[in-house]
């Protein structure tokens, strides 16, 4: 299953995926190597995690076209577990990524997105945008006029070289912004900061090592945390990712493969001495806007980076770091949701609510995962609160005042029990009360418990108390729908509304 | 057998090969008495509509692109939708011009293998060309969707490759095996292929062959089939094409990729090599 796939998911758009496939892999080394410095790493960790990850999840992956490498998202959390225990430590925890996420796949946790709202979706991109920005920053302080200048140029002749006719929209601008500003700072003699000052570039292929940390107890208590959250994030984003790539190619892809698949890349690049990555949601979009649709097409990504990673070592070290926070922040422009902002006004503030608090979250913890689920926890209790709404009691008194009928409609649980309870007129006296349920459903064990409350206190003013429908409206307290999946039985429990 | 309504399935396209399996189809829905259904698969090529190398992405990149992405494919789509339309009215036309086969056509979106595993509940018999539209035309060999066809449906198969000619005999490959073991039953028990002279060829050894062959011939015996019985002893391919030339033998039915793809990506697989040699339409049975 896992290595299943079809000769058109591989050679189904060869000319396309070669050539998306070499414009991904021009946009992914400065990705890399940003993402590298964001954990504390050398680049050559970064560089070769891009390779594996690209590489393997071509062949292992639930979605074809879709790129996965370092990332920001994940290199982000990874920074205090390399500052305290260094790298080996990082290596381990990739490896127990893997497995997580393996483990994952074969549980069918992809099918768990379904509680993450749109505009969780949404907060987690603006979020990440927001943090890649932020990465840059430590780059663009206390520096001379020069980088400003740069970067500036940078930004301009990315976003401005596409305009230029025939050859603007054959050559990747990303790759024109940085070979422009390298000659330049090079042949200009500028003493700006290069990717060579940032840390190892790769000088070989890379090869297979088992992480040098002790195996024991003790480790898996350093790594089991930073690996837990890593394995959530990379899920997280790559399941969204692969979503956003089944919009733009109108085709399905397998979720839970695709978990099983990351799981199984971020395994391989631990033992190649690479950090864990996870998909690209922007790098995803420039290959299937450069036409990439295939396996192939990551395939050649990773092959590419590493190819021209080693043999252009020398170079690569020589390229400014404005040119490459130039290409990031096209990145995070890029990932941001714009459109968000323009839709504030017109969602409902309980959808807006959702997406900022999952934005702030990230923003102040640096940590995706707990932003998605303050996000998701958000937006589960406000559709609870907008649901509990959906309740109404007629009452019916009698002639004579001694009998009072309460007739239920809607939805009783946890959030509308209280409610449920303030409908009831304890202070009348009456000899008889009639609950009729037949139209209510009862969901959980907080509504019995209401329900309860109300006979007794009933009970207690000294009325006789009949309840009706209980069967009925509690037939939907029931955990597992298995038998009651089918249309007709779903009918019977909702009666009819 | 479920209780949906069962039908010969054409699989139709733009190539050379679509009006010889009408044809074949017609025949065999004739002879069997189930309705033909006509299929027409609407596989939006993998190849990229749009394609910018630029390589940035800005402002609203992402919309713009699924923007585009729809309205491009939006249009091909119509295309393909009116000359897969053009195809089935021409081969229905062909249909009821030669014969009073109820039929009805039917237009899917996806590639022709998903498409296939989806109907095969409503499919007795498939039928279809041993090359696409998306092979070159005068050039040999087989298409690269009959494997996974034929791998990822169980029922009986026909993959034609010349022109119709009605058939008076029959080779049935047959090695004692499970898959051939259906293959003789459905011989057996098909109003199709009951009334036809049959080769039934073994590929092995004299010892190995004695019993298989007794089987088949009591077999066919039962069934007053006439036969002939075969043993070859060496590639079983190519020994079937030149039987085919020998007898004249019109249809060739045998159990096919009984082997897991991973043994047969290692060995070579007898129905691939088949398929490949094979100037007679190829009845497969899984």
């Amino acid at each position: 299953m896992i290595l299943s796939s079809t000769r058109s998911d591989w050679l189904g758009n060869i000319r396309g995926d070669v050539l998306a496939g070499i414009v991904v892999a021009l946009a992914l080394i400065p990705e890399a190597i940003a993402f590298s410095i964001i954990a504390g790493v050398d680049p050559k960790v970064g560089l070769y995690a891009s390779f594996s990850i690209a590489v393997v999840i071509a062949i292992v992956g639930g979605r074809p076209g879709m790129i996965s490498a370092a990332t920001g998202a994940m290199a982000l959390l990874m920074v205090t577990l390399v500052k305290e225990h260094g790298l080996e430590y990082l290596f381990a925890a990739t490896l127990l990524t893997g497995l997580l996420q393996i483990i994952a796949g074969y549980l069918k946790l992809g099918q768990l997105m379904s509680f993450v709202s749109r505009s969780v979706v949404t907060g987690f991109v603006n979020a990440l945008a927001i943090l890649i920005f932020m990465a840059q920053l430590p780059e663009l302080t206390n520096v001379t006029w020069h980088v400003y200048a740069m970067t500036a140029v940078g930004l301009g002749i990315i976003y401005l070289f596409p305009y230029v006719p025939v050859v603007g929209k054959i050559i990747p601008s990303p790759l024109v912004c940085i070979l422009a500003c390298t000659a330049f700072a090079m042949i200009v003699g500028l003493d700006i900061r290069t990717v060579g000052d940032m840390g190892d570039l790769p000088d070989t292929l890379p090869i297979f090592l088992f992480p040098d940390v002790p195996l024991n107890l003790e480790t898996l208590q350093i790594i089991f945390p930073y690996a837990a959250a890593m394995a959530v994030v990379g899920l997280l984003e790559s399941l969204m990712t692969a979503t956003i790539i089944d919009d733009f190619t109108d085709t399905e892809s397998d979720k839970n493969r695709e978990c099983k698949g990351q799981g199984i890349a971020n395994i391989a690049t631990g033992f190649l001495g690479g950090m864990a990555g996870c998909a690209m949601i922007g790098q995803s979009v420039i290959n299937v806007k450069s036409g990439g649709r295939g396996r192939l097409s990551t395939f050649v990504a990773g092959a590419v980076l590493l190819t021209m990673v080693v043999f252009l070592s020398d170079w690569v070290s020589q390229i400014p770091m404005a040119a490459l926070v130039a290409v990031m922040i096209m990145v995070s422009i890029g990932t941001f949701s714009w459109q968000s902002i323009v839709d504030l006004k017109s969602h409902p503030m309980s959808t807006n609510i959702v997406m900022i608090a999952t934005v702030t979250v990230v923003v102040m913890t640096h940590n995706l995962a707990i932003g998605v689920f303050v996000g998701v926890l958000l937006a589960s209790l406000f559709f609870a609160n907008k649901i509990s709404h959906f309740m109404y009691c007629k009452t019916q008194t009698s002639e004579d005042g001694l009998e009072v009928r309460y007739e239920f409609h809607g939805q009783v649980f946890f959030n509308s029990s209280t409610r449920f309870v303030e409908y009831f007129n304890f202070k009348d006296v009456r000899e008889r009360v009639i609950i009729d349920l037949t139209q209510a459903h009862f969901w959980d064990i907080s509504a019995v418990g209401a329900l309860d409350k109300a006979v007794l206190k009933f009970r207690r003013e000294g009325a006789e108390v009949e309840v009706i429908g209980l069967n009925e409206a509690s037939r939907t307290i029931i955990d597992r729908f298995g038998v009651h999946d089918k249309p007709e039985e779903i009918d019977k429990i909702m009666g009819g509304h | 057998m479920g209780s949906t309504q069962q039908n010969v399935l054409a699989c139709v396209d733009g190539s050379q090969s679509a009006a010889s399996v009408v044809d074949y189809a017609t025949w065999i829905a004739a002879a069997v008495d189930v309705p033909l259904q006509l299929l027409h698969t609407i596989d939006q090529a993998k190849t990229p509509a749009v394609a910018d190398l630029s390589g940035s992405i800005g402002l609203g990149s992402q919309q713009e692109l699924l923007d585009e992405l729809t309205q491009v494919e939006a249009q091909r789509a119509k295309l393909l939708m009116r000359q897969g339309k053009m195809i089935l009215d021409a081969a229905k036309d062909r249909v009821e011009s030669s014969s009073a086969v109820q039929v009805s056509c039917r237009q899917r979106h996806g590639s022709l293998t998903e498409n296939l595993i989806d109907l095969e509940d409503e499919t007795r018999v498939l039928v279809l060309g041993i090359r696409g539209e998306s092979h070159a035309d005068g050039q040999g060999g087989v298409g690269h969707k009959i494997e996974s066809v034929v791998r990822g449906l169980h029922r009986p198969m026909l993959v034609v490759n010349q022109p119709f000619q009605e058939p008076k005999s029959i080779l049935l490959a047959y090695d004692g095996s499970e898959a051939a073991e259906k293959a003789l039953q459905m011989v057996v028990s098909s109003p199709l292929l009951k009334s036809l002279h049959c080769h039934v060829v073994f590929a092995g050894s004299e010892e190995a062959s004695v019993a298989p062959l007794e089987k088949a011939k009591n077999t066919l015996e039962a069934a007053s089939v006439a036969m002939n019985l075969h043993r070859v002893s060496d590639d079983i391919a190519a020994s079937i094409a030149s039987l085919q030339a020998k007898y004249e033998v019109d249809l060739t039915v045998m159990g096919a990729f009984s082997h897991g793809r991973l043994r047969d990506f290692l060995w070579g697989s007898v129905t691939a090599k088949v398929l490949e040699n094979t100037a007679k339409p190829l009845l497969l049975l899984r």
